[in-house]
């Protein structure tokens, strides 16, 4: 659930969206320079774009007795790195600003720092750090899009406790109070995201093992064949 | 069912039980308007908080109502559905291609 039109003061509307800006340009670089390299990871690349396209527009009932949406890109950021994930979670982003009143052209540049930005870079760098510690490859997904999912809504309620510090309590005051709209009723749906994440990558194992190599998911051939004793 | 498929399909449950119990156990029932949005509720909370606050920007286009809005969000998670089964369907197409390729091969040499 992204800060909706016009609720963010405009002084913090243009910050985050200058804060921004770089990301995405430098995510666009990234991104034709992966398409010109390896024009037949285009392919894969839509597939990261459409499972964001539809965990984003999957509203689902959480604990908190509300509801809300993941995120989808923590998949992306594992394939293809955080900067490109910057371009497809803002191309999804504005998607929805547009045609559904969701999110906003205002809080662009906030939702975009939150979503496509923060969400990628903690994921990718959980998963990494947990790579590097020779945990299966299927955790560490799992726990890269789980992050992916929860930051980005921890992010959200900074942004929105910067905006609106409580008259009382401050800003640690409103992030309790916005914490617990957006991050608690993120939880259970982050691990679903997580869930959905994995799912995907054991298709991708079975279906893509070449792309995988290159792209650096499927280390070593050791590794492969763990996988494949996992598929069997 | 290969384990393979077991496995996703436990997954896939997993994923739809984290849905569902939320509803059957009534975790909404405390609230006026139970499983609003979060967006929603953030609103509420930022005009709490500074109650004189207007947004002062509105959406170009807002959705007539809720079942026109609800019919964009199906078409944004079709539009991803669908790209990603053609993703799978033309790698798995492909696959098979190329295994009944290297069979055709294989028996050639025999048939001669």
């Amino acid at each position: 659930m992204h800060i909706a039109e016009g609720f963010l003061p405009p002084a913090h509307a243009i910050a985050w969206g200058v804060a921004s800006a770089p990301f995405v340009v430098h995510g666009v670089r990234s991104l034709t320079r992966e398409v010109r390299e390896h024009p037949e990871s285009t392919l894969l690349l839509g597939a990261s774009g459409a499972f964001t396209f539809v965990l984003s527009a999957l509203k689902l009932p959480s604990v908190t007795g509300s509801c809300s949406h993941p995120t989808g890109t923590g998949l992306g950021a594992i394939l293809f790195r955080p900067p490109i994930m910057a371009v497809l979670g803002t191309i999804t982003l504005l998607f929805q600003a547009l045609l559904l009143a969701h999110g906003g052209l205002t809080t662009l540049g906030a939702n975009v720092f939150s979503m496509a930005i923060v969400g990628p870079w903690a994921g990718y760098g959980v998963y990494r750090l947990l790579r590097r510690w020779d945990v299966p490859l299927m955790v560490t997904v799992f726990a890269g899009a789980f992050v992916a999912d929860l930051s980005t809504y921890c992010v959200t309620s900074v942004q929105l406790a910067l905006a609106f510090p409580d008259p009382g309590s401050g800003f640690l005051g409103a992030l309790g109070k916005f914490g617990s709209i957006f991050a608690v009723t993120q939880i259970p749906l982050a691990v679903s995201e997580g869930l959905l994440t994995v799912i995907v990558m054991r298709l991708l194992v079975q279906s893509s093992k070449g792309e995988l190599t290159r792209l650096g998911v499927l280390l070593t051939r050791s590794g492969e064949r763990r996988q494949e004793a996992v598929a069997r | 069912m290969s384990r393979n498929t077991k496995i996703n399909a436990l997954l896939l449950l997993a994923v739809a039980a984290l849905a569902v119990l939320p509803l059957v156990l009534g975790l909404g029932d405390h609230k006026e308007e139970p499983f609003a949005g979060a967006d929603a509720e953030a609103e509420t909370a930022i005009t709490e908080i500074e109650p004189d606050y207007e947004p002062w920007f509105s959406p170009l286009y807002e959705p007539p109502s809720g079942e026109v809005e609800s019919a964009l969000f199906a078409l944004q998670a079709a539009l991803g559905a669908g790209v990603l089964a053609y993703y799978f369907g033309l790698r798995r197409g492909r696959r098979q291609g190329e295994q009944r390729a290297a069979q055709a091969l294989r028996d050639a040499p025999a048939g001669d």
